[in-house]
């Protein structure tokens, strides 16, 4: 499977202060990548890197093989981009704005985009700055899909939108990589919603990748536990890779990251045996595993 | 409606949730065998395709792909030629089992709602034997 984004121990400095710190990570085509992390956890820094606004101080970046800041025109043109923040201009009115990609993009499709405005319910003769913050989004969303890239990158696409133009957000993602094997990069906060459409997951915490994987192993791994040990219990158990135990006697619950067999084995050795695994939602595991002030509630 | 536009109007009505923890493709999975178990889908039945379950859903189509691929290595759905995905035609074992699972938890429930009324089990299985007499002479008492 080809790479469409390979970034390889990058990192980047602010002055004295690493914004990103050895970050790896790698996007396939046709799959979705959830980018997750807290407000300044780097998310924006790294998608920069992927469109070559920022240059790399150490590492290498690359976008379909190609380095973003040396062939801007060879990455961007096949680069839809939606910022949390939008960059559209004001003034400009909603079909002017279409002429004006246009001419930017040699594949932009005028019909696609007609459509995608028809759907989103926008008037071509608005100007820009007349729209709702959501009304807004969607043009974004015109803008970015209307020639039909290859990645579709979507910085906290949802911030601050209503339900509904958040699922028209979520179902472009849907159906970008549905029909035509494209892929997407989009980074959230909600992630109850990188949970429905994400392939891959990676967390991001002070400028370094916690772990990069298929959504499936990440939630493979977390797991709440109940116990049940032999004997009655005063204290809380220690058991490796399991924190956040609750409890009296003899049946204690932990949260748990690592490898469950390993576990199971460390729990037996411990005298106790498995009551009862729940699977974890993304939010949970993402609480789990944010610094220990949060994990003890 | 035929059988086709029933299945598929049947499993375009699922719906995920993210609330509890379960594997997205794991509760269409319980889905669709609960659909299946239940005789909402029926064998030959043809399930939505996964772009549009996918669309419908606003979910990953791979994650239809791996629902629709768990049931099939469990022989309850078969892919044609045509690249549909349809409810197997043979009756199949773990339909039967799963039949059992949801009558089992049904009786559960049942069973503890006679504890609560201290209603021995004994009455309930002749409570059971009695309504089912009712139901099969077609009457339908209140």
């Amino acid at each position: 499977m080809t790479d469409v984004i390979k970034i390889e121990g990058l990192t980047r400095k602010f002055g004295e202060k690493a914004a990103l710190q050895n970050v790896s990570l790698t996007l396939q085509k046709g799959k979705v990548l959830g980018l997750i992390g807290e407000n300044g956890a780097g998310k924006t820094t790294l998608i920069k890197h992927i469109l070559g606004l920022l240059n790399a101080q150490e590492g290498t970046v690359r976008v379909f093989g190609l380095d973003p800041v040396e062939d801007p025109a060879g990455v961007l043109g096949s680069v839809g981009y939606l910022a949390e923040e939008d960059g559209l201009p004001g003034w400009m009115r909603v079909h002017e704005l279409q002429r004006f990609y246009q001419g930017f993009y040699p594949a932009w499709d005028q019909r696609y985009a007609e459509e995608l405005r028809e759907r989103f319910n926008i008037d071509r003769r608005a100007t820009i700055k007349q729209l709702s913050k959501g009304q807004r989004a969607r043009v974004g969303l015109m803008a970015a899909l209307a020639y039909r890239p290859d990645l579709l990158v979507l910085d906290e696409p949802s911030s601050g939108l209503d339900p509904i133009v958040r699922r028209e957000i979520l179902t472009s993602i849907v159906r970008t990589v549905a029909g035509e094997n494209r892929s997407v990069l989009f980074s959230s906060h909600l992630l109850s919603e990188v949970e429905l459409v994400a392939d891959d997951v990676a967390m991001i915490r002070g400028g370094e990748i916690l772990f990069c994987d298929s959504l499936d192993a990440v939630k493979q791994s977390h797991r709440r536990i109940t116990l049940r040990f032999h004997s009655d219990r005063t204290a809380a158990p220690e058991i490796t890779d399991a924190f956040g135990w609750e409890g009296f006697g003899q049946e204690w619950t932990c949260l748990f990251s690592g490898h469950g067999p390993t576990f199971e084995a460390n729990a037996n050795l411990a005298g106790a045996e498995i009551l009862e695994q729940q699977w974890l939602t993304l939010d949970e595991i993402f609480l789990a595993r944010s610094p220990t002030e949060v994990q003890h509630v | 409606m035929d059988q086709q536009e029933i299945a598929k109007s049947a499993a375009m009505r699922m719906r995920v949730s993210q609330a509890d923890g379960t594997p997205l493709y794991l509760q269409l999975v319980n889905q669709l065998k609960y659909l299946m178990a239940s005789g909402r889908l029926r064998p030959g039945g043809e399930l939505p395709p996964i772009r549009v379950l996918a669309e419908k859903l606003v979910i990953n189509p791979s994650t239809v792909a791996r629902a629709y691929r768990e049931l099939e290595v469990e022989r309850l759905v078969e892919k044609r030629s045509t690249n549909g995905t349809f409810v197997a035609e043979a009756e199949s074992p773990f339909a039967a089992g799963e039949q059992r699972r949801i009558l089992a938890n049904r009786v559960d429930a049942l069973l503890v709602e006679a504890k609560q009324f201290r209603v021995s089990t004994l009455q309930v299985i002749e409570l059971v034997q009695e309504r089912d007499s009712v139901l099969m002479e077609g009457e339908w008492v209140k």
